[in-house]
């Protein structure tokens, strides 16, 4: 480790502890009323705009073959919306690949409607093609919500898909030497207010897992799951991960597998 | 046509032309909207252009809203007044560059209890103004504003 | 024209619960851009709903209002069925009505 890292693991562990009772008190009293900020954001969450405009992209005919995304299989069956995203990622026989919703989107557009991927993996996430790819996410994350989150690796491919993500989480590298368990590996790691999911638990992988896509109040943005993950690999100084790359797939299979069982909360509300 | 009725159709015509440029807003449209109190940038100012001087402080207002906002451009707020003969119901940021947030116009059948979101730049105290049979209450309460750890 | 609403409305007890969310960029006029350039205040200053064609509630807002503004509030009266309309005017001048039904 260098000093920098030993630094922060310092000041991680020192947040996780709680130095002395009266820092106790004040941060338990300042947690209570965080707490119901965010219940009473709960209530017109905006993501819901979202919603609408993905449910329009979803219905309208678009690309070279003029067809809306109404027959896309989801996992379900062609045109099943309702309940696909608490069981995805999962293996597609058809792409013979395991993908999670934003990658299976991208295929039904290619498929459906004639369009070419490469331009919406480009795009930064906050150019029209990604606020497409976004909007749709937020429509079908929203026909899972309240379902319990069901995703268990059987297939071969699902399963060596798992074990990635799980070495990824505790790989260590870049600058820092961080791994995704530096910030979310231990119970009750907490970076001034903001609680750090441990995601290696049930709990703790729903908090992360269960509540993306996510409208951000701070930015008055829209994030998907895909975006949530580019940002956290930024946080761990490492490159930046291709959208839809079987990096960041193999890292929401473990966290939607370790979180089976629990709630589907989408689309979140966050900070 | 009288001479009057000409001047009024050519003022009509021009701020017509104006609104279809968008220069202005149809005047028809903000009947209600107080440029000089959503100006104002001191408390007194604001009170002065809502006629309201010094407002009675009233348990019968309330404002609802968490002691701490996690992020300042998202702050949940109810305001009720329990005042018989509500008319109006302002929200104003005392520390906002424009004190004045909102403010509601509550007709015979409405239950004056309104729910916004208001954006603080700082830890601030955050004022409900209620018009109750032609007098003004008001209450304040401080809402403390966090700008969130290093996450996003 | 802007974006769709989401208005949602139920009545309970002869009360009826109007709920609004708008889809709005709400600028204050203090921020600036990328390159250093003020971006120019642009809000929505006038919402109008009606129950039944009947006005319920008029607001006026200033920029201090969060983006994406979220509304809510009671009526006396109201059934299933009723029509609830939602207008607002913003800052250029722009206006945009969605309606909905009262569940
Ligand atoms: C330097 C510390 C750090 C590292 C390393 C890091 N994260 Fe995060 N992560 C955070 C912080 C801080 C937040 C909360 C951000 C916020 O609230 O804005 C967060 C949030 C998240 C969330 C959303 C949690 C929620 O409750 O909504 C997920 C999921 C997540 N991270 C996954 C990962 C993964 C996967 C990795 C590894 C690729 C990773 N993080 C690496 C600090 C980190």
């Amino acid at each position: 480790m260098d000093r920098v890292s030993v630094g922060i693991a310092a000041f991680l562990a020192v947040s996780a502890a709680v130095a002395t009772a009266a820092y106790a008190q004040q941060k338990d009293a300042a947690q209570e009323g965080i707490e119901a900020y965010r219940e009473a954001l709960q209530d017109g969450n905006p993501a819901e705009l979202f919603e609408l405009s993905g449910e329009e992209l979803w219905k309208t005919p678009a690309g070279p073959k003029k067809d809306s995304l109404e027959k896309c299989d989801l996992g379900l069956g062609p045109g099943v919306v309702k309940g696909a995203y608490a069981q995805l990622p999962r293996y597609f026989a058809d792409t013979d690949r395991v993908q999670d919703l934003e990658s299976r989107l991208l295929t039904c557009m290619e498929t459906l409607q004639g369009k070419d991927p490469k331009p919406y993996v480009e795009a930064s996430f906050t150019a029209p093609p990604k606020e497409e790819m976004i909007a749709l996410a937020a429509y079908v994350s929203g026909q899972s919500k309240d379902d319990p989150i069901t995703v268990k690796p059987k297939h071969p491919k699902e399963q060596a898909m798992y074990d990635l993500g799980k070495r990824m989480f505790y790989y260590q590298g870049g600058p820092y030497d961080f791994a995704c368990a530096t910030c979310h590996g231990q119970e009750g790691t907490r970076i001034r207010l903001q609680d750090l999911p441990y995601i290696p638990g049930q709990k703790g992988a729903a908090a992360g897992w269960g509540s993306w896509p996510a409208y951000r109040v701070s930015s008055g943005q829209m994030w998907s799951m895909q975006w949530r993950l580019n940002d956290c690999f930024r946080q761990q100084r490492f490159p930046e991960p291709v959208y839809t790359s079987d990096a960041t797939i193999a890292l929401s299979m473990y966290m939607a597998a370790n979180a089976s069982g629990e709630t589907m909360k989408t689309p979140g509300i966050k900070r | 046509m009288t001479q009057a009725a000409m001047e009024r159709r050519q003022v009509l015509t021009f701020l017509g032309a104006l609104a279809a440029a968008g220069f202005v807003v149809p005047r028809v449209a903000l009947a209600n909207w107080d440029k000089t109190a959503f100006d104002a940038k001191t408390m007194d100012d604001a009170l002065k252009a809502f006629g309201a001087g010094a407002p009675a402080d009233s348990g019968d207002v309330q404002i609802i809203a968490s002691d701490i906002a996690e992020n300042g451009a998202v702050v949940p707020v109810q305001a009720v007044s329990k005042l018989p003969k509500t008319e109006r119901i302002a929200i104003l940021v005392e520390k906002n560059p424009n004190m004045l947030a909102a403010a509601f116009d509550i007709g015979p059948d409405t239950i004056p209890e309104v729910t916004a979101r208001i954006k603080m730049g700082q830890t601030s105290n955050v004022m409900v103004l209620v018009k109750a049979d032609g007098k003004f209450y008001a209450t304040a309460k401080e809402i403390k504003v966090t700008l969130g750890g290093c996450g996003g | 024209m802007g974006n769709p609403m989401k208005i949602r409305a139920s009545a309970k007890d002869g009360v009826t619960e109007i709920k609004v969310l708008m889809s709005h960029e709400m600028e204050t006029g203090q921020r600036k851009d990328a390159s250093g350039t003020v971006i120019p205040a642009w809000f929505i200053n006038e919402v109008t709903a009606k129950l039944d064609g009947k006005t319920v509630m008029q607001a006026q807002w200033g920029p201090s209002i969060s983006k994406n503004p979220y509304l809510a509030f009671k009526v006396k009266g109201g059934k299933a069925g009723d029509k609830v309309s939602v207008t607002w005017v913003d800052s250029k001048g722009d206006t945009r009505t969605d309606e909905a039904t009262v569940t």
